[in-house]
């Protein structure tokens, strides 16, 4: 009962914010399917999974229709008479026990096909060390000097409070925006090194159709090249369970034309090799957000291989 | 020989039940210690669902209206642990108790005292577990998987959780040992192995599962707790341990647990279609072995819960590989129960019901399992909300509504009184329409992109998560007709019969409704069983 009664002075401001919600481009209705994505890979992986979905239609098809034939048809009400000598056929069960091998060793083939290449970390041409932590991520480019963190945005942070009084269809990309976006190249293959700083974390983007585990004290390797024409901004969140602000650690991309990215990196290194000097750091430094007394730690521990 | 056996024979048709809280707490009777399991059962399955109505409520809008994000977590782990080890493994013991000697010719269990003792533990260990929300720091809150690094967390709960776990571990496993021995030696003289109701075979090798894997799992929990009390570093990276392995014992656990969740449900529904078709099961043998192989697979494919932490390529085709066979055997099933229905005469009673909702819906949980084993896919489904519309499609319509498909079943033979049919019927509609408007969007919101175990989410989730919560809520409130339609039934209703279905067979239709206190003091002729086993 006192759910109830909680429900029904909710229905209201749910009403509101559905409204809300509608009056915007991404509405939740038509939010029913995976994407497609950005990348070859993810485009893969989407063809496997409505593959393996109409595979589940076709003999969803013909074990619910038997089973709805016999419902109609067979009904003690309509003076259906049992045929009770009907308990075993050879031939039938070798046969439902045949067919779905063949069925499954050919998903199995193109599913293991792909899963070969998203395996295949070579010649790759930039490489970025990703570390998860209570609550954000670290990104290190090996290479070039650059590293800086990553956290919810300020305005997602102030709405996400309990009772904050903030309508979250109010706050653009409402927990899917960041401070620090990661920035890299269209076109490149990208190699992601993804470690744990405390406990672990997943990074997800599911337009890359990449997630890959965070794990203190492992290097996991992971690997994406958005298109060459699909430069922009792509959104994700941490993916496994870690602890109270799991749901507020989410992970954007911006993924740049090759020029700007070499721009912004060249950019990004000159400001950091600026000795480092709290009171005037320079714009575009990690900021520490509100409520965060502490800076994050970086991982203390050296992650060896696994 | 003649005249101990007279004795004993007259000595157990005397009512020799204690009676107030003695004939409980002392119990050594199966129909009791299963009534009581049951009961229990019951209690947990309303606490869980107290705790899933929760994190419904605060799902239902985007934004925190009413909780510590850290208190959901809490939520959502409790209420898995709650499930699992409170309302489905009880209730299937409490079942295994009072069905298992009534179908096989025997007066009780072997081993009454072990009942006793299994039963009597889970009080405390759930007393220790829901008792953490009142520790400084809360209950545990890292998830019912356990995962450390982040379990070590856990504030002055922790080792309650790890307690309470080694008790249900203990009460499962003298539960199992129990039903091994029961089934092995109290068969009527004439019940083969090859004979035995499905119920029993499913409840066997379920009982095989579980003397298996909940070790492991007592020994994960227990390096968990040396890690956090006395300096080891089993899953400490730093001091030259590893995560990842809890996660490979966890799991190795984990998926026969999945198993022993579900199995009991096949046996009761492989009782239920046959009864209200009038006509025997499709395919026995095949029934049995399917019910071997997949719970041999179960104890290959566990690495399927991980495919995203990083293993080899081998590793993970071996395990994607393994997991796809899973769908032979368990297709098997489903073909047979269609077959059982096919030229039969059926009648929908609230069992048939229930086993029918059982039939479709576990199917799309299985259909969904399919999907989930290819690996490129399943990394963009992991810890999704696809995952938890996957499995909650396998437990709720699967494992809870094959229990309540049992208990609808037995419950004239227990109380001797028919119940509420109308009302039965209705729990049934008001079940599986709101258990679909619960669980089917979230399939959506995962594939969408909507992690689980968070407390807020992004706007564009909202549509979806306030229908599944309306769909939650109804659920909920549904299940109290059950309540009531049982309370109904205990204490009265049109007298049942022994054989209170149509078309039931079996030697627990044989004896009276309800049965005896003990339930065959002498083992069934072979008369009696020849006429339990025709139609």
């Amino acid at each position: 009962m006192m759910i109830r009664a909680k429900l029904a002075s909710l229905a209201p401001a749910g009403v509101a914010a559905t409204a809300a919600a509608a009056a915007r481009a991404d509405s939740g209705w038509s939010e029913l399917n995976m994407p497609r994505g950005v990348t070859d890979i993810s485009r893969k992986i989407y063809d496997l999974h409505m593959t393996i979905f109409w595979v589940c239609v076709a003999i969803g098809v013909i074990v619910f229709g038997a089973m709805i034939w016999s419902l109609v048809v067979y009904r003690k009400s309509r003076g259906a008479v049992a045929d009770v000598t009907l308990v075993h056929n050879t031939r039938v069960e070798f046969v439902w026990t045949i067919v779905p091998v063949f069925i499954l060793v050919a998903m199995a083939v193109p599913a293991a096909r792909t899963l070969v290449e998203i395996e295949d970390t070579t010649r790759t041409e930039l490489t970025i060390k990703v570390t998860g932590f209570q609550w954000g991520w670290q990104y290190d480019f090996l290479d070039d000097g650059v590293s800086y963190f990553s956290h919810l945005d300020r305005r997602s942070n102030a709405a996400r409070e309990l009772l904050s009084g903030i309508d979250p269809a109010s706050v653009d990309h409402y927990l899917l925006n960041v401070d620090n976006a990661l920035v890299v190249p269209v076109a490149t293959k990208v190699r992601l090194l993804i470690t744990g700083a405390d406990v672990i974390h997943s990074w997800w983007v599911p337009a890359f159709g990449v997630k890959k585990d965070a794990i203190p004290g492992f290097v996991n390797e992971a690997w994406f090249k958005v298109d060459a024409d699909k430069p922009g901004l792509y959104r994700g969140q941490c993916a496994e369970l870690c602890g109270r602000d799991h749901g507020f650690m989410p992970i954007v991309v911006d993924v740049r034309s090759k020029a700007d990215f070499a721009a912004w990196l060249k950019e990004k290194a000159a400001q950091q090799k600026e000795p480092a000097a709290p009171a005037n750091a320079p714009p575009g430094a990690p900021p520490v957000p509100p409520g965060n007394t502490a800076p994050p730690n970086p991982p203390t521990n050296t992650p060896s291989a696994p | 020989m003649a005249e101990p056996l007279a004795h004993a024979v007259s000595h157990a048709t005397e009512d020799h039940k204690p009676h107030g809280w003695r004939r409980w707490v002392y119990s050594t009777n199966h129909k009791d210690i299963g009534t009581m399991y049951l009961i229990f059962s019951c209690t947990m399955f309303f606490i869980g669902g107290g705790a899933a109505m929760l994190i419904r409520l605060e799902l239902f809008k985007p934004g925190l209206q009413f909780f510590d994000p850290q208190f959901f977590n809490s939520l959502t782990t409790m209420h898995a642990l709650i499930m699992i080890f409170g309302a489905v493994m009880p209730g299937w013991t409490g079942l295994a108790n009072w069905m298992i000697p009534m179908q096989l010719g025997a007066p009780d269990m072997a081993l009454p005292r072990l009942n006793n003792l299994s039963f009597w533990i889970l009080p405390f260990a759930f007393t220790l577990l829901i008792g953490s929300f009142f520790v400084p720091g809360g209950a545990p809150a890292g998830g019912w998987t356990m995962y450390p690094p982040l379990v070590l967390q856990t504030g002055a709960a922790f080792p309650m959780l790890i307690f309470s776990i080694h008790l249900m571990g203990a009460s499962s496993i003298l539960g199992a040992i129990n039903v091994i021995v029961t089934i092995m030696n109290m068969r009527a003289p004439s019940i083969t192995l090859l004979r035995m109701p499905l119920f029993v075979w499913t409840w066997l090798i379920t009982a095989y599962l579980l003397i298996a894997v909940m070790p492991v799992l007592a020994g994960a929990v227990t390096m968990l707790l040396t890690d956090h009390f006395f300096g080891t570093t089993f899953f400490t990276a730093a001091g030259g341990g590893d995560p990842v392995m809890f996660q490979h014992i966890f799991w190795f656990f984990g998926h026969p647990e999945v198993y022993i969740l579900i199995l009991p449900a096949f046996g009761i529904v492989s009782e239920i279609i046959p009864t209200f078709s009038r006509k025997p099961l499709f395919g026995y043998e095949a029934m049995v072995y399917a019910t071997a192989s997949i719970a041999f697979l179960s104890f290959i494919v566990w690495a399927h819960h991980m495919f995203t932490v990083g293993m080899p390529l081998a590793a993970q085709l071996f395990f994607m590989l393994t997991t796809m066979l899973i769908a032979v055997p368990t297709g098997v099933k489903v073909f047979n129960w269609t077959a059982t229905m096919w030229k039969g005469s059926l009648s929908f009673e609230p069992p048939m019901l229930f086993a029918l909702a059982f039939l479709f819906l576990f199917t799309i949980g299985g259909f969904s399992g399919l999907m989930l084993a290819i690996v490129p896919a399943d990394y963009q489904y992991q810890d999704t909300y696809f995952v938890v519309a996957h499995f909650h499609y396998v437990l709720v319509p699967g494992a809870i509504f094959g229990m309540m498909a049992g208990v609808y079943y037995w419950l004239p033979k227990w109380t001797g009184h028919m119940y509420d049919m109308k009302l039965g019927t209705w729990h049934f509609w008001l079940s599986t329409i709101f258990v679909n408007v619960l669980f089917f969007p979230q399939h959506f919101l995962g594939l969408a992109g909507m992690p689980r175990r968070i407390p807020d989410y992004a706007v564009q989730f909202t549509d979806w998560n306030m229908v599944s919560s309306i769909g939650g809520f109804g659920f909920g409130l549904s299940q109290f007709l059950f309540v009531i339609l049982i309370w109904k039934c205990v204490h009265g209703g049109e007298p049942a019969g022994n054989r209170a279905w149509e078309g039931a067979h079996g030697l627990e239709w044989e004896l009276t409704s309800p049965p005896p206190f003990h339930s065959w003091t002498e083992p069934p002729s072979d008369a009696v069983i020849a006429r339990g086993a025709e139609h």
